[in-house]
């Protein structure tokens, strides 16, 4: 990827996956929606040798922004080899389970809007028959759990769609790379108690990267999940259903 | 509230923390009072706030602007050493002063106002901020420059980071031609061999430390290694680095707190007599990189453990050319006779470049650092000594290794400490602070203390 676009540059697992791409020179298309934070990120990158670094301020949630935004990253890029799609919300399940606007605000935003993104996106990377969509899901989307089956629920839905992308894009020459973390240690997860298995968004980036490199097509970082979600999704439903999960 | 210790794993007290993320919030305004803190690589308390919060200013930790032509790196005030290195060594540029590691923050360099191997010629790296953002708790935000609000410049600067937050700083580097140091090794017999030749190294060489036999006794007090070494010139830009030259470490990590009967008098009394013989008393010279020749111990991941779970008091201490000869005699032959054995000491001499810091701990004279395994009662009176003896000679205790200087040794090794005090944020207090000014607070410490607080094993530590 060496033309790259970044949609919620300033999570903390993008603002990691820009640093490693602006140190291999990349050129960056960073969009957030905080534009003071988005600019940190932006001279980060730039600083630390991106070989260009364009910005632009958007709330994700508004759809009809997605094809200018896209017209504009490859007028500022030159075209675009790279996707990486890094926004999202956690929510608060006790909320949503009160409200149904609680639960479409994580609903719009993890899977409606990056559902229509990537409609733009995929179009014009089977039309250039080429390029990389690297989509941050999570592991909660595995499996739908009383504690945040909201979130799950939104990510579920996005695996499944990067599933037939994947299988529609494969001609083309298109990647289409899920990306399945664990536990982040990032401002997202700062109000939960930490434990060993919280990795570090530098080492998720890391993940992610070596993951598109590869065009592998779902990967878990750190690797350890993919165990972890076997034996979760293998439990029988008649016992997972009674467990406090 | 988490259980939390600082380099030296003395003392381990209860705080809250609280991660910063973007440079342009306001501080976050828990109940108490905060502190900033960065890796944690102060040894004592400096870096700990019993009973209150830490800000960990670890998520602040991007760059800003790097002129390649000038060498000014502007950066949020949690970027490492490290990360500095790693970008502008590549690109012709040197931290102006490093301390021996490169795991501390640039705050934390600001906040401390760290020295080097080259105090003699660079003075510290206080010098080389050119300027910073100082956020209060007020919400007020200042940029500070020695032209630009220059009081709080100077009180920052040393200031053990609690003037307020510092959010972002410019430094000036400096140019280098390679990564690469000629470094001679010196051996010197005693104490009078350290000073001649200490003193006869500044005028040539850019970089000096002293490696000392802290257990030798009789006629070799004070015996060791001088390294002396320049930045190699030019003509040895074609060397091809060596991957372990810019990885993290070597991979060498201590796994485990060691027992502490691993690191015993006869164990390092062995070691340094090894260490110091193995060159047959004789100079020696070779060409090294940067990273084994400013940061041997950083290869360690963890050496702190190697003093167990009781972790070890630090002690460094400068005392002033005039009075250098016999304090510093005085002090090895009682950590000597005191049998309890230090791991590494230091013995460097300090230029009479003034810093811009007011609170600043370097200044001319011979600095000695040393560090005592903690077995107690018997080490806090042994170190308590040291600091008399190094009361009385003129000189001072560093605050960023210590966790038990008195409040009368305080007032007395930093005169400005009065006018320091109005410049102290209101929100922002340290455990280090409270213990060396035992005064009224603007909050109640006692309702803060959760019931697990650590208490004092004796009357020495009740400072």
């Amino acid at each position: 990827m060496k033309k790259v676009l970044v949609l919620g540059a300033t999570s903390a697992i993008a603002q990691a996956t820009v640093r490693l791409l602006a140190a291999r020179g990349a050129s960056l298309y960073l969009v957030g929606r905080n534009a003071a934070n988005l600019d940190s990120v932006a001279k980060d990158a730039a600083t630390r040798g991106a070989a260009k670094v364009e910005q632009r301020a958007v709330d994700l949630n508004d759809f009809a922004a997605h094809e200018p935004l896209v017209d504009a990253a490859y007028a500022a890029l030159g075209g675009l080899d790279g996707v990486v799609l890094a926004h999202g919300v956690l929510g608060d399940q006790a909320e949503a389970q009160k409200s149904w606007e609680a639960t479409e605000v994580v609903l719009r935003t993890n899977f409606l809007s990056a559902v229509s993104l990537l409609t733009v996106l995929a179009n014009r990377f089977e039309a250039q028959k080429a390029g990389t969509l690297v989509v941050i899901s999570s592991v909660a989307g595995d499996r739908g759990r009383q504690s945040n089956y909201v979130y799950g629920a939104s990510k579920g839905a996005l695996n499944v769609f990067l599933q037939g992308l994947r299988n529609r894009l494969a001609k083309s020459n298109v990647a289409v790379v899920t990306v399945k973390p664990g536990f982040v240690d990032t401002p997202m997860t700062a109000h939960l108690p930490k434990n060993k298995l919280f990795a570090s968004p530098d080492k998720v980036a890391r993940g992610l990267l070596s993951a598109a490199d590869g065009r592998k097509n779902e990967v878990y970082v750190p690797g350890i999940w993919a165990l972890i979600m076997l034996i979760i999704r293998t439990i029988p439903e008649a016992m997972f259903k009674r467990m406090k999960l | 509230m988490k259980s939390l210790e600082s380099w030296g794993r003395y003392p381990r007290v209860e705080q809250h923390t609280r991660p910063l993320v973007w440079r342009t919030d306001s501080l976050p305004r828990p109940d108490g009072t905060v502190l900033p803190h960065g890796l944690g690589r102060s040894y004592g308390d400096s870096c700990l706030n019993e009973g209150g919060t830490l800000l960990l200013t670890s998520g602040l930790d991007r760059l800003i602007s790097f002129d390649a032509g000038t060498g000014v790196v502007r950066c949020e005030a949690g970027v490492t050493l490290d990360t500095l290195l790693r970008l502008a060594a590549p690109r012709g540029w040197f931290l102006p002063v490093t301390p021996g590691t490169k795991f501390v923050t640039v705050g934390g360099a600001i906040a401390n106002d760290v020295h080097g191997k080259n105090h003699h010629r660079g003075g510290t790296f206080g010098r080389y901020v050119r300027r910073f953002e100082l956020l209060r708790s007020d919400g007020s935000r200042r940029v500070c420059a020695p032209d630009e609000n220059p009081d709080w410049y100077g009180a920052t600067i040393g200031g053990l980071g609690l003037t307020g937050l510092v959010t972002w700083a410019e430094v000036q580097l400096k140019p280098i031609s390679n990564p690469y140091v000629l470094q001679e090794t010196v051996p010197f017999e005693n104490l009078d061999g350290f000073l001649d030749v200490a003193r006869a190294s500044e005028a040539d060489y850019e970089f000096t430390m002293a490696w000392v036999d802290c257990l030798a006794v009789g006629k070799n007090v004070g015996r060791g290694l001088l390294y002396r070494g320049n930045f190699a010139p030019p003509q040895f830009d074609g060397l091809p680095l060596k991957k372990s030259h810019l990885s993290h470490g070597s991979g060498l990590a201590v796994p485990m707190d060691m027992p502490a009967f691993c690191l015993n008098r006869l164990s390092v009394s062995a070691f340094n007599w090894l260490y110091y013989h193995r060159q047959n008393g004789k100079p020696k010279q070779r060409l090294t990189h940067y990273d084994p020749f400013f940061y041997p111990l950083d290869a360690i991941y963890g050496w702190n453990r190697i003093y167990g779970k009781r972790g070890f008091l630090q002690f460094q201490c400068v005392v002033p050319y005039s009075t250098a000869r016999d304090a510093l005699r005085e002090i090895l032959e009682r950590s000597s006779r005191g049998g309890l054995p230090s791991f590494l000491s230091v013995l460097k001499t300090f230029g009479d470049i003034p810093s811009p810091g007011w609170m600043s701990f370097p200044r001319q004279g011979v600095t000695l650092a040393m560090d005592f395994a903690n077995r107690g009662e018997k080490t806090w009176r042994l170190v308590e000594e040291l600091d008399r003896l190094t009361r009385e000679a003129g000189g001072a205790v560093y605050p960023a290794k210590d966790a038990r200087m008195s409040p009368e040794s305080f007032a007395a090794y930093f005169p400005r400490r009065a006018e320091f005090s109005g410049y102290i944020d209101p929100a922002f207090s340290s455990s280090f602070w409270r213990r060396v000014n035992p005064v009224t607070l603007p909050f109640s410490l006692e309702s803060e203390r959760g019931p697990t607080a650590s208490q004092p094993q004796s009357l020495l530590a009740i400072r």
